[in-house]
């Protein structure tokens, strides 16, 4: 009882300091920088480049989230996660935000205490096996060796689709990509599965990607999006409407080319409430009017993010598919900006 | 405090806690006690006012889930819907698999090396000093890695050995068709029990009975009559109702071999010591048992030469001289270090998640901690967990140290 009681006082206390930290958006400003948790190493998505600069398309939306908030693209901390890493690194606060091709899953958004501020690709998990196995569907798979990243969700996918399909497999459980990679170019297991996006991107850094080919089932659905520490609604909101101005940019036809002048040329009010020209959207966010318009200078509107780092003219090769916009028959469809 | 005035009395005064060297003592002790006591008060505070702030209570609800992962070595029946719980239990078996092994290999190869680095011979000296100090002084992570990776490249793919149903001839074939080396681990054959086995076991468990009766008997013949018997009757006794069990009951165990046909990516059936479970195992015995080599040596080094001597001008041979007069003293030296070297073996088998190895580090303080996020939960079972092991390998070597430490009598 005396346990409880001492639980419940520190509950309140918890509570009341909870309201007190809780304001991210004000930690970004008075510190300068945004810290962004991305992957390890996954080129296309986030990599240093061979200068050392952050790279891809999660590194991309966290540039423009940096620029919508503090005017600078390039005030940003980016904190390298493994899947086992990044949550802990969310909850504990060594980052404001997660750009790292997390799946939005109702555990993590309910039980981890997460929030999930949108999706900025929709993927699905695939599998990847040497060309030399003859392999050409997943169900052909018994009885293989399969490497795995450890603590993600392809892990649980992978259990079921082998028990649905009443075939068994060997499972190699590995911490990150990058070894992910090695141990299946080493032949120490048959496939690798992870997200079909990761597997494209991990294909095109083989010294001959034609040896290996990417299988036709899609297993699972993955909805990869940033997200943010549950309980700072001003903050997530911060990081779903950068998105969102991302993508409605692309609908709207405004480029980092034409960002700057088309606010005030173009007729069409919702380009206008979107760039600041009018209205006092970015006041309502706790920003500048230009919010929006810093955010797509910083690497251009969803579009030109996807085909510059992972679009089918760069060695990942991935075509839009579901990523494109709800009026070309995909699935990006932002809410509007009123 | 008042009473400084009055004439020094022998009751209790405040001040003496300070200044008496009888109660200061105590009175230091207290403080530090009530500082600890503090800090993890305080600690233990932080811990709880953080996970309210985060809305999280600590619950051990998520051990009945199923877990929903697969684990690719279980000692005991587990699939994917088994609970957390079970994940946990199947990692805990796979640590202990591995320490014990280790611990077996690591004093086996630590007991050889030691002896032999006193070895008159200088190349057998040399060989195991080099063995002792490369070993000893290389992170037994990196050489757990390097033995990870020498199988890995060296071992072929288990596709050379598979003939895919019969249709294609395989590159390679099976050493004495049973065993196979690959980049993925060792198979080799599994025994199948038939009917009659539990008669085998019976037999088997009689002659260890038997050996252990006989060599008794031959002990008391020896200090009563003073006459030594030979010693083959004991492995006879040892292996003989086996064997006769064996081929009485020709059905009762058979060989199970390595199955290449059935599967197009791997070896089906027989046993395989997979590629991270060699790694562990040889790199912690290997490891180990250079720290073992060096107990050993000075174990027999703490016993004076005269003893040797005097044993040698009884006419013992240099073997029993060994095993009858200087091992069973040097072992009241060795064994309380041994208690800590295989302590440290079932701790550093937690570095099995370095080439996956589903110990209870990867499984419970791995996958388990990730998919429910239940952080706090899962590193307080595990710490629970090895301590009790760790706990329980020391009193159980504590208790067999009192029985060879010197009799005072």
């Amino acid at each position: 009882m005396n346990k409880s009681v001492f639980l419940g006082a520190l509950t309140v206390v918890g509570m009341a300091a909870g309201v007190a930290s809780a304001a991210t958006l004000d930690d970004v400003k008075s510190r300068g920088t945004l810290n962004c948790g991305v992957s390890t190493g996954l080129v296309g998505f986030a990599a240093p480049n061979t200068s050392g600069e952050w790279e891809g398309f999660d590194v991309d939306l966290c540039r423009a989230v940096a620029a919508a908030v503090l005017g600078d693209p390039t005030a940003v901390e980016f904190v390298p996660t493994t899947p086992k890493t990044r949550f802990t690194a969310l909850s504990s606060g060594e980052v404001d935000m997660l750009a790292r091709n997390t799946t939005w899953t109702f555990s993590r958004d309910n039980d981890l205490k997460l929030e999930f501020t949108g999706i900025n690709y929709y993927d699905g998990q695939g599998f990847m096996v040497p060309t030399e196995l003859g392999v050409s569907s997943a169900k052909d798979l018994d009885g293989a060796t399969v490497c795995i990243q450890t603590g993600t969700t392809t892990e649980l996918n992978l259990a079921d689709y082998f028990r649905a399909n009443n075939i068994s497999y060997e499972p190699v459980p590995i911490e990150t990509n990058a070894e992910a990679q090695q141990q299946y170019l080493a032949g120490a297991c048959d496939v690798y599965t992870t997200d079909a996006s990761g597997l494209a991107a991990t294909r095109a850094t083989f010294e001959n990607p034609d040896d290996h080919v990417l299988l036709p089932e899609i297993i699972s659905k993955e909805p990869l999006g940033p997200l943010v520490r549950h309980g700072d609604n001003e903050w997530g909101d911060v990081i779903r409407w950068t998105l969102n101005a991302l993508i409605s940019a692309e609908e709207l036809g405004v480029t980092s080319a034409n960002v700057g002048e088309i606010g005030e040329s173009s007729n069409n009010p919702e380009i206008k409430r979107l760039l600041g020209t009018e209205g006092e959207l970015g006041a309502m966010l706790g920003l500048d009017p230009n919010w929006a318009q810093q955010a797509i200078t910083a690497g251009g509107n969803y579009g030109e993010i996807f085909e510059k780092n992972i679009g089918e003219n760069t060695p990942i090769g991935l075509s839009r598919g579901l990523n494109a916009q709800w009026t070309d028959g995909g699935l990006l469809y932002s809410p509007p900006f009123r | 405090m008042t009473a400084m005035s009055d004439a020094p009395t022998q009751s209790f005064r405040l001040s003496m806690l300070l200044y008496d060297t009888r109660y200061r003592g105590y009175t230091i002790q207290f403080i530090v006690i009530l500082f600890v006591v503090l800090a993890v008060g305080y600690l233990v505070s932080n811990l709880f006012a953080n996970l309210a702030e985060q809305g999280v209570v600590l619950t051990y609800d998520f051990l009945e889930q199923p877990a929903g992962y697969d684990i690719n070595q279980t000692l005991i029946e587990y699939n994917n819907q088994s609970s957390h719980l079970r994940a946990s239990v199947v990692g805990a078996l796979n640590t202990l698999l591995v320490a014990a092994m280790a611990c077996v290999l690591a004093t086996i190869l630590g007991v050889f090396a030691g002896i032999l680095r006193l070895s008159n011979n200088w190349l057998v000296a040399k060989l195991m000093a080099i063995y002792v100090e490369a070993f000893r002084n290389v992170p037994v992570l990196i050489w757990i890695i390097i033995i990870n990776t020498v199988v890995t490249s060296v071992g072929s793919s288990p596709r050379v050995f598979l003939t895919r149903g019969g249709s294609v001839e395989p590159e390679s074939s099976l050493f004495l068709g049973m065993f196979a080396f690959t980049n993925r681990g060792l198979y080799i054959p599994s025994i199948g029990l038939g009917s009659g086995w539990l008669v085998v076991l019976l037999a088997f468990v009689a002659g260890i009975l038997g050996f252990f009766a006989w060599r008794s008997y031959v002990k008391k013949k020896l200090f009563q009559e003073g006459s030594l018997l030979p010693a083959w009757p004991a492995w006879a006794i040892l292996f003989g109702p086996v064997i006769l069990a064996m081929v009485l009951l020709p059905g009762a165990l058979t060989i199970l071999r390595p199955d290449v046909a059935s599967n197009n990516f791997n070896i089906q059936d027989g046993v395989l010591l997979g590629r991270p479970l060699l790694a562990l195992w040889l790199a912690l015995s290997i490891y180990t048992g250079a720290f073992i080599a060096e107990n050993v040596r000075a174990g027999i080094l703490a016993i004076s030469k005269g003893q040797t001597e005097a044993a040698a001008a009884l006419g013992l041979r240099p073997g029993r001289i060994m095993n009858l007069v200087i091992l069973p003293q040097a072992l009241r030296v060795i064994i309380p270090p041994l208690i800590s070297q295989y302590l440290n073996i079932t701790k550093n088998s937690s570095l099995a998640i370095a080439v996956g190895y589903a110990d209870i580090t990867a499984t419970l303080g791995g996958i388990t901690l990730n998919q429910t996020g239940r952080a706090i939960e899962c590193v307080l079972l595990l710490m629970l967990f090895y301590l009790t092991i760790s706990l329980s390998i020391s009193a159980l070597m504590n208790v067999y140290n009192n029985s060879v430490r010197l009799k005072e009598r």
